[in-house]
């Protein structure tokens, strides 16, 4: 059966503060929450959007350069947006291909966790490894209190 | 050596235009182009802008982690990397595959070719082929697709994420996989994992049919222009089975002239290095592979499923053979050397693949648990493989501590360089010299460049880091036109 709640974090866990997202989704993992499906990947691509049939709500984790320190919560709408033209796609492009796809797609959301260094075979950051911690504790709230 | 509008003689008296990123690739390149008052093009350029530092990364770690490590080079094709390091590693302790090792990882490279040929065709190409290199920019793009062609968008989808299982059920899990390791394979097909693919292979086979006749059609609606766009003729490189069949997987390495005349054939790869040189030029980050005997100027050559298609005697599965036939034989071959027949050649791989992947699930040897062997070890391995995107070569020495001391990878993409650039050079002359550059025109470039499928390399993909930027800058150096954009969503001028 599908799990309502599925967590989706992306990026490389090799590239430093790119890691992020892999790494909150490896915490959560440890709470063996029920009803709730963790899945990772590099990024995002169209056929994600297949993982978002059935979900009651959806929860993005990704990295980010341009959100405020620590983290942000943000409610995700499906948009046209220009990373259609890429190999990598915006949670937005992906509910947007959804909906293109297979109808209106379920309520989610984007958990943006500031990063500042990418380069390859680099470790977390120290910056992003509190912004980690801080993120946690809200994740740990979103998760537990979404029904 | 320079090429023909690689190097303008002097450039201090031109503008400069700069298409960064191209879009609908992967990973950051970017386009320059100097033109004179006339907008005659006097330069063009096709810059590799990340430096990858990959090989120093893997230097120290065991050799035995390295088919899991190399998967973090890219977010896109990590199951090549995976697979061609594996062959090296192979190498270095002397295994020679058992048949259930053996078609399991042929079984997950067939995957990976699938889902990988399914996303560039449908989500990356498409819009180009459907609607028009110059049409509105709003529409050309995967929701355009889904919103005019729905079908077409749903089957894309469905082609990839299957791929994707076979790659799951082979590699243990979705990314990350471990499902190849020095020796072999650490994990079989169950009866309900085999029962699970088997069950909708026959809809695979026939989309992947329906996506060749899509091409074919759309393809052979314009033949000059289709053929003609972006067109030179060059040399073709690619692995070979014995007999001289198309084989993803393992072959000898053959590469033939522009008319078709062997250069070499039935090479051993793991002395590659005598016969494929890589040249460094200081305005690029990738480096310009050539063939030894040809020469720097001679002997760059393209790598890819026109190449694959081109170079093989015949493809052993009969669909797709029966499609190359009517490739190879449309106008009299005109189609052998076009830059977009990549496209036409593309879908005609993805089709042998789904055809491939139906006869391994029939073969009890994916059950088998017979799955590692070794052999007399070695400090060096060399694995090369077909990746999606054309030869992978990975080549690793290794210490008495089993750690990893040099490594060496050319990816598909390196061996396109020249390939792309002389691409870039027939679209900027045919289509944008002496015009008023329009986003529609700049496309074009785009679209030669597309055709390969270039795979950058980087899979960093953090919020806020995808700007494109369009610069013109006069014949004084003064920035007369600038158009910039974010992502996710907002564009400005």
């Amino acid at each position: 059966m599908t799990a309502p709640l599925l967590v989706f974090a992306y990026g490389n866990p090799s590239r430093g503060d790119d890691a992020l997202g892999p790494l909150l989704l490896e915490r959560l993992e440890a709470l063996h929450l029920p009803q709730v499906e963790l899945l990772t990947d590099f990024q995002l691509q169209v056929e994600h959007a297949i993982d978002l049939q059935g979900r009651e709500r959806v929860l993005f984790i990704d990295a980010s350069v341009s959100c405020p320190p620590p983290f942000a919560f943000s409610r995700l709408a499906p948009a046209k947006d220009r990373s259609f033209t890429s190999h990598a796609m915006s949670p937005n492009a992906v509910l947007q291909a959804y909906q293109e796809l297979y109808g209106e797609a379920p309520p989610a959301w984007l958990l943006a966790v500031r990063g500042e260094t990418f380069e390859l075979g680099e470790p977390l950051s120290p910056a992003a490894a509190a912004n980690l911690e801080a993120a946690f504790g809200s994740l740990q709230n979103f998760v537990s209190g979404w029904k | 050596m320079t090429f023909e509008l690689e190097t303008a003689a002097h450039p201090e008296n031109l503008k400069r235009v700069v298409i960064e990123p191209v879009t609908r690739v992967e990973g950051h390149g970017k386009v320059t182009l100097l033109l004179d008052e006339d907008n005659r093009i006097h330069q063009a350029r096709f810059h590799i802008v990340e430096f990858r530092g990959f090989e120093k990364f893997i230097q120290g770690r065991p050799y035995t982690e390295v088919p899991v490590l190399v998967q973090r080079l890219c977010g896109i094709c990590p199951v090549s990397h995976h697979l061609a390091a594996s062959k090296a590693m192979d190498m270095i302790i002397g295994a020679t595959l058992t048949p259930s090792a053996d078609k399991l990882r042929r079984l997950m490279h067939f995957g990976q070719i699938l889902q990988s040929h399914a996303l560039h065709f449908f989500y990356l190409a498409s819009p180009d082929l459907l609607f028009g290199f110059d049409s509105g920019l709003a529409t050309r793009n995967i929701v355009g697709v889904a919103a005019a062609y729905p079908e077409i968008a749903r089957q894309g989808v469905a082609l990839r994420k299957y791929g994707q299982e076979v790659i799951r059920l082979t590699a243990g899990k979705r990314i990350h996989g471990t499902g190849a390791i020095p020796g072999g394979v650490n994990k079989n097909l169950s009866v309900a994992e085999r029962d699970f693919l088997l069950k909708d292979i026959d809809q695979i086979i026939a989309w992947s049919q329906g996506a060749v006749d899509l091409i074919r059609k759309v393809y052979c609606e314009r033949p000059e222009f289709h053929n003609g766009f972006g067109y030179y003729r060059s040399s073709f490189m690619s692995l070979a089975r014995e007999d001289g069949a198309l084989d993803f997987y393992h072959g000898g390495l053959r590469a033939r002239d522009e008319h078709g005349q062997d250069i070499f054939d039935h090479l051993d790869y793991s002395h590659y290095w005598d016969y494929v040189h890589e040249e460094v030029k200081p305005w690029s980050y990738m480096k310009f592979p050539f063939i030894r005997s040809r020469g720097r100027e001679e002997g760059w050559y393209r790598v890819g499923p026109l190449a694959r298609v081109n170079n093989c005697d015949f493809i052993p599965t009969p669909l797709a053979e029966a499609e190359r036939r009517i490739f190879k034989a449309f106008d009299g071959g005109s189609a052998t050397q076009a830059t977009l027949a990549y496209h036409w050649t593309r879908m005609i791989e993805m089709l042998h693949c789904a055809e491939g992947i139906q006869e391994l699930l029939h073969d009890d040897d994916l059950l088998g648990d017979d799955l590692l062997s070794q052999g007399e070890r070695s400090l060096r391995g060399v694995g090369v493989i077909e990746a999606p995107r054309g030869t992978l070569i990975h080549h690793y020495r290794i210490n008495e501590d089993e750690q990893i001391v040099r490594a060496n990878l050319i990816v598909s993409t390196t061996h396109n360089n020249q390939a792309m650039n002389e691409a870039v050079r027939q679209v900027a002359l045919q289509y944008l010299d002496g015009k008023e550059l329009t986003e529609g025109l700049l496309n074009h470039i785009d679209v030669a460049i597309r055709a390969f499928d270039p795979c950058l390399s980087c899979a960093t993909h953090a919020l806020g880091k995808m700007p494109l930027e369009v610069e013109l800058i006069d014949a004084e150096g003064k920035q007369i036109d600038r158009l910039a954009r974010n992502s996710p969503g907002t564009c400005g001028a």
